[in-house]
């Protein structure tokens, strides 16, 4: 515990056995926490792998038996089969991060490059919507959906996406472009590259920490958004992942296929999880950046 | 592309300058985002407003109230049992993630091996659906085949399983456990950012001096830390007056509607009564409680940092 709050310089032998002794209290500590916080994942994903009798028994069972995907196909049953929600959610994600990330970095660029009348309103507008939740303008973005026949389509609830996911993705941007030195682009200006060659060829692989960061939350959050699509997607066909699950839970005739639930649950949060561990680093860049400064 | 280079080079012969080339530009690179946020977050806002002053039913014909919207609702029952309920909520969710995440915060922050690793698995909850880790949470806490009440009846603490999510008492209590899991990773980094930003140097100068851990955590870190905290409380505050996909999933609001958050008596006059008018009149009233919220949290914090 010492040595969290700057290190003295000179130690005696007997405060070193005692550090060690914390040490080894707050490792058992961090493991304990670590079993607390990992358990409802891991026994979900053990359970989705238990015969569909074990992963529905009362009382509980702890380890499968044997190791079947039953509870997989069981799931494929519901609605339109597991593929088709699972296409549905990674659509609305990719149309998500495609759109916010050429946004962003269009906008990003402007902010941070060049100089136009009202400027700062227009950064302040794009970024009001921070400060104002989306929870409510759901209803007339609803009504405004249903006006240009976007209610119930891919197309719709991933431009709703991405007008939640720009605030942050055009901060984010302005931020990255601003830390890219002028001197650069004075460079490429006397080489006679074009405003847009500057940005394609020189500014796009400077920015690109950026790009990824804005890209991973784009993507956690319209493939984990629960409301927005809950509300714009009301055939069943058209649900995404979280909104599925809903049904697979309320079961057929009031009995709740466990397993089923089960498998449904890892299939939608085991994206998100492979891909926070993969791009952890740009994850918590973003946090830091979006949050701490803003 | 040549001729648009060499024009940037030099300026243009007829009359716009590269000042004003490179405005036109800059304006032609915000713009789409710009009427992205028009369309699609300024005009619904407005629209809102607009609605609010209206019958609205989801077909037929609008008709002008005036502001009898926000009349009703001082006799609608289910708004301030839902507005209370919300700040009750919030009142006792935020206390455990701050605790927690502070602890936490302080752990993963020590130089033991491996503890990027550990900062990562108390993070991992944070990353996947609030919808989702709501449905697995109904599993966990299920009378039947939850093993919450397994593991609750193995050890003998209990005799039969406890039913959690049918009593207000208990789901309340279930969920704000399911609800810190989910979250608390959040607040821990937040306020990890905010203890690896004070020099060591202040540390390391208390210590010479003779102050024990206590006082270094007391008098350098907490003092230090204020704007931090402000910050994290002011995302944690309106994240839990915004709850919704954890009632409307664990409880539906039940038992006998006692668990309706504010955004869930929106969404049940909106989408389930098809009251357009009256659920965007109470979206409006939410923005000025958050707005207020807001204010009220970043004065104080002002206050205080000032001395």
């Amino acid at each position: 515990m010492e040595a969290t709050l700057g290190s003295a310089t000179i130690h005696s032998p007997a405060s070193r056995i005692r550090r060690r002794a914390g040490f080894f209290a707050l490792y058992v500590i961090a493991i304990i926490l670590a079993a607390l916080f990992l358990f409802p994942i891991v026994w979900s994903t053990l359970t989705s792998i238990k015969p569909p009798s074990e992963a529905s028994a009362s009382p509980p069972t702890y380890l499968p038996s044997s190791i079947t995907f039953d509870n997989y196909i069981k799931l494929n049953k519901y609605g339109a089969g597991i593929a088709r929600y699972i296409f549905n959610s990674a659509s609305v994600a990719l149309i998500t991060v495609f759109g916010t990330i050429i946004l962003s970095t269009l906008a990003g660029y402007g902010f941070s490059r060049f100089q136009f009348p009202a400027k700062n309103v227009l950064f302040i507008m794009v970024l009001a919507a921070l400060m104002i939740p989306f929870q409510s303008i759901l209803t007339p973005l609803f009504l405004l959906m249903s006006m240009v026949k976007l209610q119930n389509t891919l197309i719709g609830l991933a431009l709703v996406y991405i007008t939640f996911q720009l605030p942050f993705g055009v901060f984010m941007m302005r931020n990255t472009f601003d830390t890219v030195p002028r001197e650069i682009e004075e460079a490429a200006l006397l080489d006679g590259a074009s405003t847009w060659q500057m940005l394609t060829r020189v500014m796009l692989v400077l920015v690109r920490p950026g790009i990824i960061t804005v890209a991973v939350y784009a993507f956690l959050n319209a493939w984990n958004e629960f409301l927005a699509a809950l509300i714009i997607m009301t055939q069943e066909a058209n649900f995404t992942l979280p909104i599925m699950l809903t049904s697979v839970r309320s079961g057929y005739y009031g009995a709740i296929d466990w397993g089923a639930l089960q498998a449904g649950i890892t299939v939608t949060i085991l994206p998100c999880i492979i891909l926070f561990l993969f791009l952890q680093r740009y994850y918590m860049q973003g946090l830091m950046g979006g949050a701490v400064k803003g | 592309m040549a001729t648009a280079s060499s024009a940037i080079v030099k300026p243009a012969r007829r009359g716009a300058t590269l000042s004003q080339r490179r405005m036109i530009a800059g304006l032609l690179f915000v713009l789409p985002a710009v009427i992205f946020t028009l369309t699609m977050f300024i005009f619904p806002l407005i629209m809102t407003g607009w609605m609010s002053l209206h019958n609205w039913p989801l077909l037929g014909q609008a008709t002008f109230l005036g502001l009898q919207n926000y009349v009703d609702m001082i006799n609608d029952h289910q708004f301030w049992a839902s507005l209370w309920f919300t700040t009750q909520y919030t009142l006792l969710v935020t206390p455990p993630i701050f605790i927690l995440a502070f602890a936490l915060a302080l752990l993963v922050n020590t130089a033991l091996r491996g503890v990027g690793v550990f900062r990562t698995i108390y993070f991992i909850p944070v990353v996947i659906g609030l919808g989702t880790s709501s449905l697995l949470w109904v599993w966990l806490l299920n009378d039947r085949v939850g093993i919450i009440n397994g593991i609750l009846l193995d050890l003998n603490l209990i005799e039969r399983p406890i039913i959690w999510l049918v009593d207000k008492n208990l789901a309340m209590f279930a969920i704000i456990v399911s609800i810190v899991w989910k979250t608390v990773g959040f607040s821990m980094i937040l306020l990890l950012a905010g203890m690896q930003a004070i020099p060591d140097e202040l540390y390391q100068a208390a210590e010479v001096d003779g102050a024990s851990y206590w006082q270094r955590l007391t008098h350098i870190m907490l003092p230090l830390l204020r704007s931090t905290f402000a910050l994290a409380l002011v995302l944690s505050v309106i994240g839990s007056y915004l709850a919704f996909d954890q009632f409307y999933i664990m409880t539906r609001g039940g038992p006998q509607n006692q668990t309706i958050t504010a955004v869930y008596w929106i969404f049940n006059n909106s989408f389930t009564y098809y009251k357009l008018g009256y659920g965007a009149a109470l979206s409006i009233v939410l923005l000025v409680i958050l707005g207020v919220l807001s204010i009220i949290q970043l004065r104080v914090l002002r206050d205080e940092t000032t001395y």
